[in-house]
Protein backbone atom coordinates (compact mmCIF):
# COMPACT_ATOMS: atom_id res chain seq x y z
CA UNK A 1 0.00 0.00 0.00
CA UNK A 2 1.56 3.77 -1.37
CA UNK A 3 1.99 5.58 2.04
CA UNK A 4 2.12 8.61 0.13
CA UNK A 5 -1.68 8.64 -0.95
CA UNK A 6 -0.69 9.23 -4.37
CA UNK A 7 -3.34 9.93 -6.99
CA UNK A 8 -4.20 7.54 -9.16
CA UNK A 9 -2.29 8.29 -12.28
CA UNK A 10 -4.86 8.41 -14.77
CA UNK A 11 -6.93 10.64 -13.03
CA UNK A 12 -5.45 12.44 -16.26
CA UNK A 13 -7.60 10.75 -18.73
CA UNK A 14 -10.35 12.89 -17.04
CA UNK A 15 -8.55 15.76 -17.80
CA UNK A 16 -7.94 14.55 -21.42
CA UNK A 17 -11.32 13.40 -22.09
CA UNK A 18 -13.67 16.30 -20.50
CA UNK A 19 -11.61 19.28 -21.56
CA UNK A 20 -11.81 18.54 -25.40
CA UNK A 21 -15.53 17.56 -24.68
CA UNK A 22 -16.13 21.04 -23.22
CA UNK A 23 -14.28 22.91 -25.35
CA UNK A 24 -15.87 22.18 -28.40
CA UNK A 25 -19.18 22.22 -26.86
CA UNK A 26 -18.65 25.75 -25.61
CA UNK A 27 -17.60 26.26 -29.35
CA UNK A 28 -20.96 25.07 -30.67
CA UNK A 29 -22.86 27.42 -27.83
CA UNK A 30 -20.65 30.47 -29.08
CA UNK A 31 -21.91 30.29 -32.69
CA UNK A 32 -25.57 29.28 -31.23
CA UNK A 33 -25.35 32.53 -29.12
CA UNK A 34 -24.06 35.13 -32.51
CA UNK A 35 -27.68 33.50 -34.16
CA UNK A 36 -29.61 33.61 -30.68
CA UNK A 37 -27.89 35.46 -28.23
CA UNK A 38 -30.83 36.06 -25.74
CA UNK A 39 -30.96 31.85 -25.97
CA UNK A 40 -27.33 31.28 -25.48
CA UNK A 41 -27.01 33.94 -22.52
CA UNK A 42 -29.81 32.21 -20.32
CA UNK A 43 -28.34 28.80 -21.35
CA UNK A 44 -25.14 30.22 -20.24
CA UNK A 45 -26.55 31.24 -16.85
CA UNK A 46 -28.13 27.83 -16.19
CA UNK A 47 -24.69 26.10 -17.04
CA UNK A 48 -22.86 28.46 -14.70
CA UNK A 49 -25.33 28.28 -11.66
CA UNK A 50 -24.82 24.34 -12.23
CA UNK A 51 -21.41 24.05 -12.07
CA UNK A 52 -20.63 26.46 -9.50
CA UNK A 53 -23.09 25.01 -7.12
CA UNK A 54 -20.48 21.90 -7.05
CA UNK A 55 -18.04 24.46 -6.84
CA UNK A 56 -19.21 26.18 -3.48
CA UNK A 57 -20.74 22.97 -2.23
CA UNK A 58 -17.21 21.74 -2.35
CA UNK A 59 -15.95 24.85 0.02
CA UNK A 60 -19.06 24.89 2.30
CA UNK A 61 -18.64 21.24 2.71
CA UNK A 62 -14.18 21.58 3.55
CA UNK A 63 -15.83 24.36 5.93
CA UNK A 64 -18.27 21.79 7.56
CA UNK A 65 -16.25 18.60 7.87
CA UNK A 66 -13.64 20.95 9.19
CA UNK A 67 -16.05 21.99 12.16
CA UNK A 68 -17.74 18.31 12.53
CA UNK A 69 -14.50 16.12 12.02
CA UNK A 70 -15.64 12.45 11.28
CA UNK A 71 -14.23 9.87 8.59
CA UNK A 72 -16.45 10.74 5.84
CA UNK A 73 -14.60 14.19 6.16
CA UNK A 74 -11.39 12.64 5.70
CA UNK A 75 -12.25 10.80 3.28
CA UNK A 76 -13.77 13.42 0.54
CA UNK A 77 -11.49 16.21 1.92
CA UNK A 78 -8.94 16.58 -0.61
CA UNK A 79 -11.32 16.07 -3.15
CA UNK A 80 -13.63 19.10 -1.87
CA UNK A 81 -10.48 20.90 -1.58
CA UNK A 82 -10.00 20.44 -5.00
CA UNK A 83 -13.32 21.84 -5.95
CA UNK A 84 -12.61 24.59 -3.84
CA UNK A 85 -9.46 25.62 -5.81
CA UNK A 86 -11.38 26.16 -9.03
CA UNK A 87 -12.99 28.81 -7.67
CA UNK A 88 -10.75 31.22 -9.81
CA UNK A 89 -11.65 29.54 -13.21
CA UNK A 90 -15.31 30.33 -11.95
CA UNK A 91 -14.32 33.78 -11.54
CA UNK A 92 -13.23 33.62 -15.30
CA UNK A 93 -16.88 32.26 -16.58
CA UNK A 94 -19.10 34.95 -15.05
CA UNK A 95 -17.64 37.23 -16.94
CA UNK A 96 -19.77 36.24 -20.09
CA UNK A 97 -22.96 36.44 -17.72
CA UNK A 98 -21.85 39.55 -17.02
CA UNK A 99 -21.60 40.51 -20.97
CA UNK A 100 -25.32 39.43 -20.92
CA UNK A 101 -26.77 41.39 -18.55
CA UNK A 102 -29.24 42.93 -20.77
CA UNK A 103 -30.08 39.77 -22.05
CA UNK A 104 -30.90 38.35 -18.99
CA UNK A 105 -32.14 41.13 -16.65
CA UNK A 106 -35.03 43.53 -17.76
CA UNK A 107 -33.92 46.02 -14.86
CA UNK A 108 -30.72 47.16 -17.05
CA UNK A 109 -33.34 48.00 -19.51
CA UNK A 110 -34.00 52.19 -19.15
CA UNK A 111 -37.23 51.74 -20.47
CA UNK A 112 -38.25 49.39 -17.83
CA UNK A 113 -36.58 51.50 -15.18
CA UNK A 114 -38.45 54.70 -16.51
CA UNK A 115 -42.07 52.98 -16.94
CA UNK A 116 -42.06 50.21 -13.90
CA UNK A 117 -42.31 52.21 -9.98
CA UNK A 118 -41.22 48.85 -8.75
CA UNK A 119 -37.68 48.32 -10.77
CA UNK A 120 -37.32 52.15 -10.13
CA UNK A 121 -37.50 51.95 -6.54
CA UNK A 122 -34.76 49.22 -6.74
CA UNK A 123 -32.60 51.11 -9.24
CA UNK A 124 -30.47 51.66 -6.08
CA UNK A 125 -29.46 47.92 -5.46
CA UNK A 126 -30.38 46.44 -9.22
CA UNK A 127 -28.09 48.32 -11.68
CA UNK A 128 -25.26 47.39 -13.62
CA UNK A 129 -22.05 48.89 -11.50
CA UNK A 130 -23.32 46.99 -8.00
CA UNK A 131 -23.87 44.14 -9.95
CA UNK A 132 -20.45 43.63 -11.63
CA UNK A 133 -18.91 44.95 -7.91
CA UNK A 134 -20.77 43.17 -5.68
CA UNK A 135 -19.78 40.19 -7.88
CA UNK A 136 -16.24 40.99 -7.68
CA UNK A 137 -17.14 41.30 -3.64
CA UNK A 138 -18.12 37.73 -3.61
CA UNK A 139 -15.39 35.85 -5.81
CA UNK A 140 -13.15 38.37 -3.53
CA UNK A 141 -14.24 36.53 -0.36
CA UNK A 142 -14.64 32.85 -1.97
CA UNK A 143 -11.30 33.04 -3.27
CA UNK A 144 -9.96 34.66 0.14
CA UNK A 145 -11.53 31.52 2.23
CA UNK A 146 -10.58 29.07 -0.27
CA UNK A 147 -7.18 30.09 -0.51
CA UNK A 148 -6.45 30.20 3.35
CA UNK A 149 -8.43 26.48 3.49
CA UNK A 150 -6.00 25.22 1.18
CA UNK A 151 -2.56 26.39 2.15
CA UNK A 152 -3.08 25.69 6.17
CA UNK A 153 -4.34 22.02 5.13
CA UNK A 154 -1.23 21.44 2.74
CA UNK A 155 0.80 23.27 6.25
CA UNK A 156 -0.96 20.89 8.13
CA UNK A 157 0.20 18.11 5.84
CA UNK A 158 4.21 19.34 6.19
CA UNK A 159 3.96 20.06 10.17
CA UNK A 160 1.26 18.18 11.72
CA UNK A 161 1.40 20.79 14.03
CA UNK A 162 -2.20 20.64 16.26
CA UNK A 163 -2.40 24.40 16.05
CA UNK A 164 -2.80 23.94 12.40
CA UNK A 165 -5.94 22.34 12.62
CA UNK A 166 -7.41 24.92 15.04
CA UNK A 167 -6.86 27.85 13.14
CA UNK A 168 -8.49 25.85 10.29
CA UNK A 169 -11.21 25.46 12.30
CA UNK A 170 -11.54 29.33 13.30
CA UNK A 171 -11.13 30.10 9.33
CA UNK A 172 -14.42 27.57 8.63
CA UNK A 173 -16.17 29.06 11.08
CA UNK A 174 -16.23 32.28 10.11
CA UNK A 175 -15.49 31.39 6.25
CA UNK A 176 -19.47 29.61 6.67
CA UNK A 177 -21.16 32.78 8.00
CA UNK A 178 -19.40 34.44 4.62
CA UNK A 179 -20.16 32.01 2.48
CA UNK A 180 -24.37 32.31 3.97
CA UNK A 181 -24.42 36.22 3.13
CA UNK A 182 -22.59 36.42 0.31
CA UNK A 183 -24.25 33.48 -1.40
CA UNK A 184 -27.73 34.86 -0.36
CA UNK A 185 -27.16 38.11 -2.54
CA UNK A 186 -25.31 36.47 -5.19
CA UNK A 187 -28.87 34.58 -5.83
CA UNK A 188 -30.36 37.26 -5.40
CA UNK A 189 -28.39 38.62 -8.18
CA UNK A 190 -27.97 36.06 -10.58
CA UNK A 191 -31.29 34.41 -10.32
CA UNK A 192 -33.98 36.15 -8.30
CA UNK A 193 -33.96 39.46 -10.34
CA UNK A 194 -34.63 37.46 -13.59
CA UNK A 195 -37.79 38.39 -12.37
CA UNK A 196 -37.20 41.65 -10.25
CA UNK A 197 -40.69 41.82 -8.43
CA UNK A 198 -40.22 38.91 -7.28
CA UNK A 199 -38.75 38.50 -3.83
CA UNK A 200 -38.15 35.76 -1.55
CA UNK A 201 -36.07 35.46 2.08
CA UNK A 202 -35.51 31.92 2.13
CA UNK A 203 -34.00 31.43 -1.62
CA UNK A 204 -30.40 31.55 -0.61
CA UNK A 205 -31.27 29.11 1.82
CA UNK A 206 -32.52 26.79 -0.63
CA UNK A 207 -29.68 27.09 -2.58
CA UNK A 208 -27.25 26.58 -0.01
CA UNK A 209 -29.13 23.52 0.18
CA UNK A 210 -29.21 22.87 -2.99
CA UNK A 211 -25.12 23.57 -3.36
CA UNK A 212 -24.63 20.86 -0.48
CA UNK A 213 -26.25 18.46 -1.94
CA UNK A 214 -24.39 19.44 -5.30
CA UNK A 215 -21.49 18.96 -3.41
CA UNK A 216 -21.98 15.58 -1.76
CA UNK A 217 -23.55 14.04 -5.17
CA UNK A 218 -19.98 15.52 -6.82
CA UNK A 219 -17.83 13.87 -4.49
CA UNK A 220 -19.11 10.17 -3.98
CA UNK A 221 -19.63 10.04 -7.76
CA UNK A 222 -15.96 10.58 -7.90
CA UNK A 223 -15.25 8.49 -5.21
CA UNK A 224 -16.62 5.58 -7.49
CA UNK A 225 -14.05 6.38 -9.90
CA UNK A 226 -11.46 6.76 -7.48
CA UNK A 227 -12.28 3.66 -5.40
CA UNK A 228 -11.73 1.50 -8.46
CA UNK A 229 -8.40 2.37 -8.45
CA UNK A 230 -5.82 2.54 -5.05
CA UNK A 231 -5.24 3.58 -2.54
CA UNK A 232 -8.83 4.16 -1.85
CA UNK A 233 -9.68 0.69 -3.62
CA UNK A 234 -8.38 -0.61 -0.02
CA UNK A 235 -8.79 2.18 2.25
CA UNK A 236 -12.54 3.15 1.67
CA UNK A 237 -15.32 1.48 4.00
CA UNK A 238 -18.99 0.23 3.60
CA UNK A 239 -19.29 2.37 6.82
CA UNK A 240 -17.95 5.78 5.04
CA UNK A 241 -20.03 5.69 2.07
CA UNK A 242 -23.51 4.83 4.56
CA UNK A 243 -21.88 8.07 6.57
CA UNK A 244 -21.93 10.21 3.08
CA UNK A 245 -25.15 8.37 1.61
CA UNK A 246 -26.81 9.36 5.38
CA UNK A 247 -25.59 13.37 4.84
CA UNK A 248 -26.60 13.65 1.34
CA UNK A 249 -30.06 12.08 2.09
CA UNK A 250 -29.78 14.93 4.64
CA UNK A 251 -29.25 17.63 1.95
CA UNK A 252 -32.23 15.68 -0.26
CA UNK A 253 -34.78 16.42 2.76
CA UNK A 254 -32.94 20.36 3.59
CA UNK A 255 -33.49 21.51 -0.13
CA UNK A 256 -37.18 19.83 0.13
CA UNK A 257 -38.18 21.17 3.49
CA UNK A 258 -36.88 24.88 2.33
CA UNK A 259 -38.44 24.85 -1.19
CA UNK A 260 -41.47 23.69 -0.02
CA UNK A 261 -41.32 26.32 3.13
CA UNK A 262 -41.66 28.69 0.07
CA UNK A 263 -44.12 27.46 -2.03
CA UNK A 264 -46.11 26.98 0.95
CA UNK A 265 -45.71 30.58 2.55
CA UNK A 266 -46.56 32.02 -1.35
CA UNK A 267 -49.52 29.58 -1.31
CA UNK A 268 -51.11 31.11 1.81
CA UNK A 269 -50.54 34.50 1.56
CA UNK A 270 -51.92 34.40 -2.23
CA UNK A 271 -49.87 38.29 -2.55
CA UNK A 272 -49.42 39.39 -6.38
CA UNK A 273 -45.81 40.11 -5.43
CA UNK A 274 -44.73 36.72 -4.28
CA UNK A 275 -47.10 34.60 -6.60
CA UNK A 276 -45.73 36.11 -9.83
CA UNK A 277 -43.03 33.36 -9.27
CA UNK A 278 -44.70 29.96 -8.92
CA UNK A 279 -47.94 31.04 -11.50
CA UNK A 280 -45.64 31.16 -15.08
CA UNK A 281 -44.26 27.87 -13.64
CA UNK A 282 -47.14 26.43 -12.81
CA UNK A 283 -48.88 26.85 -16.33
CA UNK A 284 -47.60 26.05 -20.17
CA UNK A 285 -46.14 22.88 -19.58
CA UNK A 286 -43.90 24.19 -16.74
CA UNK A 287 -45.85 22.43 -14.40
CA UNK A 288 -44.44 19.04 -15.79
CA UNK A 289 -40.90 20.30 -14.54
CA UNK A 290 -42.09 20.96 -11.61
CA UNK A 291 -43.73 17.41 -10.62
CA UNK A 292 -40.45 15.60 -11.82
CA UNK A 293 -38.27 17.64 -9.81
CA UNK A 294 -41.12 16.61 -6.80
CA UNK A 295 -39.92 13.00 -8.22
CA UNK A 296 -36.89 12.77 -8.77
CA UNK A 297 -35.22 15.45 -6.54
CA UNK A 298 -36.89 14.57 -3.55
CA UNK A 299 -39.27 11.07 -3.47
CA UNK A 300 -37.50 8.88 -5.35
CA UNK A 301 -33.89 9.85 -4.00
CA UNK A 302 -35.61 9.88 -0.37
CA UNK A 303 -37.11 6.42 -0.42
CA UNK A 304 -33.63 5.04 -1.99
CA UNK A 305 -31.44 6.81 0.38
CA UNK A 306 -33.29 5.10 3.44
CA UNK A 307 -31.94 1.62 2.04
CA UNK A 308 -28.67 0.59 3.73
CA UNK A 309 -28.35 -1.85 0.87
CA UNK A 310 -28.21 1.05 -1.53
CA UNK A 311 -26.17 3.25 0.10
CA UNK A 312 -22.82 0.86 1.32
CA UNK A 313 -22.71 -0.35 -2.65
CA UNK A 314 -20.70 2.08 -4.27
CA UNK A 315 -21.77 1.12 -7.77
CA UNK A 316 -25.60 2.15 -6.10
CA UNK A 317 -24.42 5.44 -4.35
CA UNK A 318 -22.70 6.23 -7.14
CA UNK A 319 -25.30 5.95 -9.67
CA UNK A 320 -27.67 7.58 -7.75
CA UNK A 321 -25.59 10.16 -6.89
CA UNK A 322 -24.95 11.22 -10.47
CA UNK A 323 -28.98 11.18 -11.33
CA UNK A 324 -28.96 13.73 -8.50
CA UNK A 325 -26.55 15.60 -10.45
CA UNK A 326 -28.71 15.68 -13.32
CA UNK A 327 -31.63 16.92 -11.25
CA UNK A 328 -29.60 19.83 -10.07
CA UNK A 329 -29.67 20.69 -13.29
CA UNK A 330 -33.54 20.20 -13.65
CA UNK A 331 -33.94 22.83 -10.68
CA UNK A 332 -31.64 25.28 -12.12
CA UNK A 333 -33.29 24.82 -15.36
CA UNK A 334 -36.90 25.24 -13.61
CA UNK A 335 -35.33 28.46 -12.22
CA UNK A 336 -33.48 30.46 -15.34
CA UNK A 337 -35.88 28.84 -18.76
CA UNK A 338 -39.80 29.99 -17.46
CA UNK A 339 -38.15 33.46 -17.12
CA UNK A 340 -37.68 33.88 -20.86
CA UNK A 341 -40.09 31.75 -22.44
CA UNK A 342 -43.44 31.49 -21.81
CA UNK A 343 -44.16 28.16 -23.10
CA UNK A 344 -42.01 24.90 -21.76
CA UNK A 345 -39.20 25.39 -23.77
CA UNK A 346 -36.07 23.44 -23.83
CA UNK A 347 -32.89 24.31 -26.16
CA UNK A 348 -30.34 22.66 -27.27
CA UNK A 349 -27.93 25.24 -25.40
CA UNK A 350 -29.51 24.58 -22.28
CA UNK A 351 -28.02 20.92 -22.16
CA UNK A 352 -25.11 21.88 -24.25
CA UNK A 353 -24.03 24.89 -22.22
CA UNK A 354 -24.01 22.59 -18.82
CA UNK A 355 -21.97 19.93 -20.61
CA UNK A 356 -19.66 22.11 -21.88
CA UNK A 357 -18.23 24.26 -18.68
CA UNK A 358 -18.86 20.80 -16.78
CA UNK A 359 -16.40 19.60 -19.01
CA UNK A 360 -13.85 22.11 -18.66
CA UNK A 361 -14.70 22.12 -14.91
CA UNK A 362 -13.97 18.61 -14.79
CA UNK A 363 -10.92 18.68 -16.42
CA UNK A 364 -9.43 21.61 -14.05
CA UNK A 365 -10.44 19.69 -11.33
CA UNK A 366 -9.17 16.55 -12.43
CA UNK A 367 -5.82 18.49 -12.92
CA UNK A 368 -5.80 20.50 -9.79
CA UNK A 369 -6.22 17.47 -7.74
CA UNK A 370 -3.35 15.77 -8.68
CA UNK A 371 -0.92 18.13 -7.45
CA UNK A 372 -1.57 16.92 -3.20
CA UNK A 373 -1.37 13.62 -2.37
CA UNK A 374 -5.35 11.83 -1.59
CA UNK A 375 -5.93 12.28 1.54
CA UNK A 376 -5.13 14.71 4.34
CA UNK A 377 -1.40 13.07 6.02
CA UNK A 378 -1.25 14.71 9.38
CA UNK A 379 -5.14 14.40 9.79
CA UNK A 380 -5.52 13.42 13.32
CA UNK A 381 -8.32 11.34 12.44
CA UNK A 382 -6.72 10.12 9.32
CA UNK A 383 -5.37 6.93 11.34
CA UNK A 384 -9.20 6.18 12.76
CA UNK A 385 -10.69 6.41 9.30
CA UNK A 386 -8.42 3.93 7.70
CA UNK A 387 -8.90 1.39 10.91
CA UNK A 388 -12.64 1.32 9.47
CA UNK A 389 -10.67 0.51 5.91
CA UNK A 390 -8.98 -2.38 7.59
CA UNK A 391 -11.66 -3.95 9.14
CA UNK A 392 -13.95 -3.46 5.67
CA UNK A 393 -10.95 -5.86 3.61
CA UNK A 394 -11.23 -8.50 6.57
CA UNK B 1 -29.01 -39.29 27.70
CA UNK B 2 -25.91 -37.79 28.95
CA UNK B 3 -25.87 -35.75 26.40
CA UNK B 4 -28.90 -34.32 26.49
CA UNK B 5 -28.36 -33.51 30.29
CA UNK B 6 -25.53 -31.35 29.33
CA UNK B 7 -27.07 -29.64 26.63
CA UNK B 8 -29.75 -28.55 29.06
CA UNK B 9 -27.84 -27.21 31.79
CA UNK B 10 -25.93 -24.73 29.46
CA UNK B 11 -26.90 -21.55 27.99
CA UNK B 12 -24.23 -21.68 25.33
CA UNK B 13 -20.19 -20.93 25.37
CA UNK B 14 -18.46 -17.38 25.75
CA UNK B 15 -15.37 -16.65 23.74
CA UNK B 16 -13.39 -13.65 24.54
CA UNK B 17 -11.64 -11.24 22.27
CA UNK B 18 -9.25 -8.45 23.04
CA UNK B 19 -10.17 -7.08 19.39
CA UNK B 20 -12.57 -6.05 17.09
CA UNK B 21 -11.00 -7.42 14.07
CA UNK B 22 -10.54 -11.01 15.78
CA UNK B 23 -14.12 -10.81 16.98
CA UNK B 24 -15.22 -9.73 13.18
CA UNK B 25 -12.94 -12.80 11.75
CA UNK B 26 -13.93 -15.30 14.24
CA UNK B 27 -17.81 -14.57 13.56
CA UNK B 28 -17.31 -15.26 9.86
CA UNK B 29 -15.68 -18.48 10.88
CA UNK B 30 -18.52 -19.23 13.02
CA UNK B 31 -21.50 -18.69 10.55
CA UNK B 32 -18.83 -20.57 7.84
CA UNK B 33 -18.93 -23.13 10.38
CA UNK B 34 -22.90 -23.66 10.64
CA UNK B 35 -23.85 -21.78 13.46
CA UNK B 36 -26.97 -20.22 13.86
CA UNK B 37 -28.14 -19.39 17.13
CA UNK B 38 -24.88 -16.88 17.90
CA UNK B 39 -24.58 -13.36 19.21
CA UNK B 40 -22.25 -10.85 19.66
CA UNK B 41 -21.25 -8.16 22.56
CA UNK B 42 -19.18 -5.40 22.16
CA UNK B 43 -18.58 -2.09 23.72
CA UNK B 44 -19.00 0.04 20.20
CA UNK B 45 -21.32 -0.65 16.92
CA UNK B 46 -19.41 -2.56 14.68
CA UNK B 47 -20.33 -2.68 10.84
CA UNK B 48 -18.85 -5.26 10.21
CA UNK B 49 -19.92 -7.54 12.31
CA UNK B 50 -23.63 -7.12 11.25
CA UNK B 51 -22.45 -7.98 8.13
CA UNK B 52 -20.70 -11.42 9.74
CA UNK B 53 -23.48 -12.48 11.49
CA UNK B 54 -26.40 -11.32 8.84
CA UNK B 55 -27.55 -9.43 11.98
CA UNK B 56 -29.70 -6.93 9.42
CA UNK B 57 -32.65 -8.37 8.69
CA UNK B 58 -35.47 -7.91 11.63
CA UNK B 59 -39.09 -6.70 11.34
CA UNK B 60 -38.37 -3.08 12.82
CA UNK B 61 -38.42 -1.33 9.06
CA UNK B 62 -41.45 -2.57 7.82
CA UNK B 63 -43.07 -1.78 11.46
CA UNK B 64 -41.70 1.61 11.34
CA UNK B 65 -43.38 2.01 7.55
CA UNK B 66 -46.42 0.70 8.25
CA UNK B 67 -46.34 3.38 11.41
CA UNK B 68 -45.23 5.86 9.28
CA UNK B 69 -47.58 5.61 6.41
CA UNK B 70 -50.65 5.01 9.22
CA UNK B 71 -49.40 8.39 10.39
CA UNK B 72 -49.16 9.65 7.34
CA UNK B 73 -52.96 9.31 6.33
CA UNK B 74 -54.50 10.18 9.84
CA UNK B 75 -52.45 13.44 9.84
CA UNK B 76 -54.01 14.15 6.74
CA UNK B 77 -57.36 12.73 6.71
CA UNK B 78 -57.62 14.74 10.34
CA UNK B 79 -56.96 17.74 8.75
CA UNK B 80 -59.47 17.18 6.03
CA UNK B 81 -62.68 15.71 8.24
CA UNK B 82 -62.00 18.81 9.80
CA UNK B 83 -61.85 21.73 6.91
CA UNK B 84 -63.99 19.83 4.50
CA UNK B 85 -66.80 17.84 6.04
CA UNK B 86 -67.27 18.80 10.19
CA UNK B 87 -66.45 22.34 10.10
CA UNK B 88 -65.83 23.70 6.56
CA UNK B 89 -64.60 27.78 6.86
CA UNK B 90 -64.15 29.93 3.66
CA UNK B 91 -60.62 31.33 4.45
CA UNK B 92 -60.26 34.01 1.81
CA UNK B 93 -61.67 31.94 -0.89
CA UNK B 94 -59.43 29.00 -0.81
CA UNK B 95 -60.49 25.50 -1.58
CA UNK B 96 -61.89 24.01 2.00
CA UNK B 97 -59.02 21.10 0.64
CA UNK B 98 -55.89 23.20 0.81
CA UNK B 99 -54.05 20.00 0.59
CA UNK B 100 -50.21 21.88 0.54
CA UNK B 101 -51.03 23.63 3.94
CA UNK B 102 -52.24 20.27 5.19
CA UNK B 103 -48.69 18.90 4.40
CA UNK B 104 -46.56 20.16 7.78
CA UNK B 105 -48.84 18.20 9.80
CA UNK B 106 -49.40 15.35 8.15
CA UNK B 107 -45.52 15.10 7.83
CA UNK B 108 -45.27 15.64 11.22
CA UNK B 109 -47.96 12.53 12.37
CA UNK B 110 -45.66 10.38 9.64
CA UNK B 111 -42.64 11.00 11.63
CA UNK B 112 -43.92 11.12 15.12
CA UNK B 113 -46.30 7.24 14.07
CA UNK B 114 -42.91 5.91 12.40
CA UNK B 115 -40.59 7.15 15.72
CA UNK B 116 -42.81 5.68 18.34
CA UNK B 117 -43.26 2.01 16.37
CA UNK B 118 -40.23 1.89 15.79
CA UNK B 119 -39.38 2.53 19.26
CA UNK B 120 -41.90 0.11 20.98
CA UNK B 121 -41.78 -2.00 18.02
CA UNK B 122 -37.94 -2.64 18.82
CA UNK B 123 -38.46 -2.86 22.49
CA UNK B 124 -41.08 -5.60 21.89
CA UNK B 125 -39.02 -7.68 19.55
CA UNK B 126 -35.91 -8.03 21.25
CA UNK B 127 -37.89 -8.66 24.49
CA UNK B 128 -36.03 -5.63 26.44
CA UNK B 129 -36.83 -4.78 29.25
CA UNK B 130 -34.87 -7.57 30.58
CA UNK B 131 -34.22 -7.72 33.90
CA UNK B 132 -32.15 -10.90 34.02
CA UNK B 133 -30.13 -13.04 30.89
CA UNK B 134 -27.70 -15.57 31.64
CA UNK B 135 -24.39 -13.94 29.75
CA UNK B 136 -23.93 -11.62 32.63
CA UNK B 137 -22.97 -15.02 34.63
CA UNK B 138 -19.63 -14.88 32.46
CA UNK B 139 -16.93 -13.88 34.75
CA UNK B 140 -15.63 -10.25 33.06
CA UNK B 141 -18.63 -9.84 30.91
CA UNK B 142 -18.66 -6.20 32.26
CA UNK B 143 -16.04 -5.65 30.03
CA UNK B 144 -18.03 -5.90 27.39
CA UNK B 145 -19.25 -2.29 27.79
CA UNK B 146 -15.15 -1.24 27.75
CA UNK B 147 -12.88 -2.66 26.20
CA UNK B 148 -13.79 -6.29 25.32
CA UNK B 149 -15.53 -8.06 22.75
CA UNK B 150 -17.56 -11.31 23.01
CA UNK B 151 -18.85 -13.76 21.00
CA UNK B 152 -21.36 -16.31 21.96
CA UNK B 153 -22.59 -19.71 20.76
CA UNK B 154 -26.05 -20.50 22.12
CA UNK B 155 -27.02 -24.21 23.29
CA UNK B 156 -30.04 -24.35 21.66
CA UNK B 157 -28.17 -24.13 18.20
CA UNK B 158 -28.14 -28.01 16.42
CA UNK B 159 -24.76 -27.80 16.03
CA UNK B 160 -23.79 -27.17 19.53
CA UNK B 161 -21.74 -29.61 21.34
CA UNK B 162 -19.83 -29.19 24.45
CA UNK B 163 -16.48 -30.17 23.81
CA UNK B 164 -16.30 -29.67 20.00
CA UNK B 165 -17.51 -26.53 19.80
CA UNK B 166 -15.33 -25.59 22.50
CA UNK B 167 -12.99 -27.02 20.72
CA UNK B 168 -13.81 -25.39 17.81
CA UNK B 169 -13.82 -21.57 19.87
CA UNK B 170 -10.50 -22.03 20.98
CA UNK B 171 -9.03 -23.04 17.59
CA UNK B 172 -10.31 -19.31 17.13
CA UNK B 173 -7.57 -17.73 19.24
CA UNK B 174 -9.70 -16.16 21.89
CA UNK B 175 -8.47 -14.99 25.24
CA UNK B 176 -10.46 -17.12 26.84
CA UNK B 177 -13.88 -19.68 26.50
CA UNK B 178 -16.36 -19.78 29.18
CA UNK B 179 -19.15 -21.79 29.95
CA UNK B 180 -22.35 -19.58 30.22
CA UNK B 181 -24.85 -21.16 33.15
CA UNK B 182 -28.10 -19.95 32.81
Amino acid sequence: MPTEYSVPSDVQQITRRALPIGVVLLAACAVGGYFNPDQFFHSYLLAYIFVLNITLGCLALVMVQHLSGGNWGVMTRRLLEAGSRTIPLMAVLFIPVALGIHSLYVWSHPDVVASDINVREKAAYLNQTAFIVRAVVYFICWWAVAHFLNKWSLEQDRTGDPAVGRKLQRLSGGGLVLYGITMTFAVTDWLMSLQPHWYSTIFGMIFMAGQGLSGFSFVIAALWWLAKREPLKSLLSSRQLIDLGNLMLAFVILWTYTSFSQFLLIWVGNLPEEIVFYLPRFRHGWQAVGILLVLFHFAVPFLLLLHRSIKGKLARIGALAIALVAFRWLDIYWLVAPAEHVNLHLSWMDIAAPLALGGIWLATWARTLQGRPLLPLRDPQLAQALQYGHHASH
Amino acid sequence: MHGQDTKSSLYGLMAEFEEAGALVAAAHRVREAGYEHVDAFTPVPIEELHEALDLHRNEVPLIALIGGITGCLVGFFLQYWISVIAYPINVGGRPFNSWPSFIPVTFELTILFAALTSAFGMLALNGLPMPYHPVFNVPGFERATTDRFFLCIEAKDEQFDRDGTRAFLESLHPREVTDVVP
